[in-house]
């Protein structure tokens, strides 16, 4: 109790002041970064021709679910939903499963092969051949273009998160594995029943990045299936609706009254509409990972 | 067991040397299986299309392949060079990369040191929870966000109107003078909050008594920041710095593709941008590989020099 008044006394002027400035400016931080998501929110509620008019804030100017109800009836929207769904699925899998046996033997200080591995793969982190080598590879040599395999074959691997998987393997003791070891297991056992297990946090950060990953790309489908109506993903179903809007909001200019009486739901709202929908698995899912990948990122980018 | 390879790699007869390598490496073989078929996936996928630089010395055309192709030496090169929405493509690149990274750097530094003076945990926590949040958004929503706000009725032309800055609406997004910038804008929007993570970690490794220290002598609360907290975060910055050079012809592809327009193209186009609307829409693989290797062998030149700034600083080395 005594302590506190002391405290107080010592305290300078600013000590009072900057807290008060510092929580105003993180505060205005925050309303900048959610407005625009807001926004699209408020976008995506309200009516489709009103909408075009813009100038739309926080809240929607004249209420409707129209494009919520155009998206659920659209057989496009599903189909890339699938899409987006199970390549993520099916490519994080894939990732971990590679990516953490990898980390393992590269956390192995005996293995013999470990600097000539490591070295070329971390090479990759600053060198690529470039777009039009990689596309013909896959698409002439390896003939994976218009095919679902495109999205998951070439992106089974990534070696930042090789990186911070390793970090984390090499702070596990290392007894765990000699002990194992004399015990007589191999080290195919050893990863998979003692330390895999041990690497669930790092695990779920790696999970992250590479479904968020996945999920947010647009480019594979624009290089490789474009013209592939079925595998379409829904970010790249979004990225045609950003070109449509281009093209209205110029539209709009020199004729809303003909776009008024031709449709009530503009892509505008559409698109605000996949927005939300897309946004909100994840959403839901990285609040929780929070305190794995600060620690994951913490790990991979210093010493990577 | 590391020790018995050691001892045998250390002995100086060369016959004896080769073979424990091999037999460590066959006793090694759980380790080669769980590795060596992703190391083939990387050669295959990473290093084989270095093959297709050869492209880049053709005029490459899809009906003969890379080996029928004709040759035409430095040709592809001289054209490129020759043109000015490459020259364009390069400064492009070069700027937004410069601006991103003083941007980004400057910003995430700011905001860390802000949050780090923050007390109350469940306060910082949220604005660490919301600030990830566009860091997880992907490129096509951020830009058609970006839209939204920057029309000429969106809300940062409305803030400009009704506070007098100006008369008219400025359009951002049709006038290339402000494309770099509101790009380098955008990115700090995106990422600000997911760049201080690295930041607040090297500061949470700050030793405590450094501060109490600095408190006895009198130190106020900016002298801390200036005397303690940064130097705190010097050896981060340097590495991250020195990332970043490596990095430096990567300014991005996916918002120059997707904010630009053709009213814009002399400041949106990067070399990215060039590389996939020479080489997929016009089909000019020959330039357009040109292109692509020029950036690589930059890019290259560029991180060998950052690797060796870095073993002169002693920091980590890249490689």
């Amino acid at each position: 109790m005594t302590a506190i008044p002391v405290k107080k006394r010592k305290t300078h002027r600013h000590d009072v002041v900057f807290p008060v400035v510092n929580t105003i400016l993180l505060i205005l931080l925050m309303f900048i970064t959610l407005y625009p998501v807001l926004n699209t929110v408020a976008y995506s509620f309200n009516d489709g021709t009103d909408a075009l008019r813009g100038g739309i804030g926080l809240t929607p100017r004249v209420f409707s679910t129209k494009s919520y109800a155009a998206i659920l009836e659209d057989q496009a929207v599903y189909q890339a939903a699938w899409i987006s769904a199970s390549k993520t699925v099916l490519i994080t899998l894939l990732n971990l499963f590679w990516t953490g046996m990898l980390a393992y033997t590269l956390s192995r200080r005996e293995y013999v092969l470990r600097k000539l591995i490591t070295t070329v793969l971390v090479l990759t982190m600053y060198i690529n051949a470039g777009l039009i080598p990689n596309y013909l590879l896959i698409t002439r040599t390896l003939g994976l273009g218009k095919s679902y395999w495109v999205y998951i074959i070439p992106t089974m691997f990534s070696c930042f998160n090789m990186i911070v998987i390793r970090t984390y393997i090499a702070g596990l003791p290392d007894a765990l594995v000699e002990s194992a070891r004399i015990d007589g297991a191999g080290d195919i056992r050893v990863y998979w029943q003692i330390i895999f297990p041990l690497c669930m946090p790092v695990m779920a950060t790696v999970a992250l990045f590479v479904a968020v990953g996945s999920w947010n790309s647009w480019f594979d489908t624009y290089l490789y299936c474009g013209g592939q109506k079925q595998l379409h993903s829904l970010q790249y179903l979004l990225k045609m609706k950003l070109a449509t809007t281009q093209a209205s909001a110029n539209a709009a200019k020199t004729s809303v009254d003909a776009i008024k009486s031709t449709t009530q739901t503009t892509p505008i709202t559409i698109r605000c509409a996949i927005t939300v929908v897309s946004t909100v698995p994840i959403l839901v899912v990285y609040p929780f990972l929070q305190k794995y990948f600060v620690t994951g990122m913490a790990l991979g980018a210093v010493k990577g | 067991m590391s020790t018995i390879g050691k001892r045998s790699t250390g002995g100086a007869v060369i016959p004896v040397r080769k073979r424990s390598f091999f037999r460590t490496l066959g006793s090694q073989w759980q380790l080669m299986l769980m590795s060596v078929p992703i190391f083939l996936y990387v050669l295959l996928f990473n290093y084989g299309p270095m093959w297709g630089w050869i492209t880049a010395f053709q005029d490459y055309k899809p009906k003969l392949g890379l080996f029928n192709s004709p040759w035409v030496g430095w040709k592809n090169f001289e054209w490129l060079f020759g043109r000015e929405d490459f020259l364009n493509s390069i400064r492009n690149t070069l700027a937004m990369s410069v601006i991103n990274l003083v941007f980004g750097t400057v910003s995430s530094i700011l905001l860390a040191i802000l949050l780090n003076e923050v007390r109350v945990r469940a306060f910082k926590r949220t604005v660490q929870t919301v600030t990830y949040l566009p860091h997880f958004l992907s490129m096509v929503i951020v830009v058609g966000m970006a839209q939204n706000i920057f029309a000429s009725n969106g809300a940062i032309n409305q803030m400009i109107l009704s506070l007098g800055m100006a008369k008219e609406p400025v359009f951002f997004l049709g006038e290339g003078k402000y494309f770099w910038w509101l790009v380098g804008v955008i990115n700090v929007w995106k990422e600000v909050g997911w760049n201080t993570i690295i930041y607040i970690s090297a500061m949470t490794s700050i030793d405590p008594s450094l501060y109490e220290a600095a408190s006895i002598d009198g130190a106020g609360r900016f002298q801390r920041i200036l005397h303690v907290t940064l130097p705190g975060i010097k050896s981060t910055f340097v590495i991250l710095l020195i990332m970043n050079i490596g990095h430096l012809m990567e300014a991005g592809f996916e918002i120059q593709y997707l904010l630009g327009s053709s009213v814009v193209m002399d400041w949106s186009q990067t070399i990215d941008v060039f590389v996939l609307q020479y080489g997929i829409s016009k089909q000019q693989y020959g330039v357009a590989t040109a292109a692509g290797l020029f950036k690589s062998v930059v890019a290259i030149v560029l991180l060998v020099a950052a690797n060796s700034i870095a073993k002169k600083l002693d920091e980590a080395t890249l490689i």
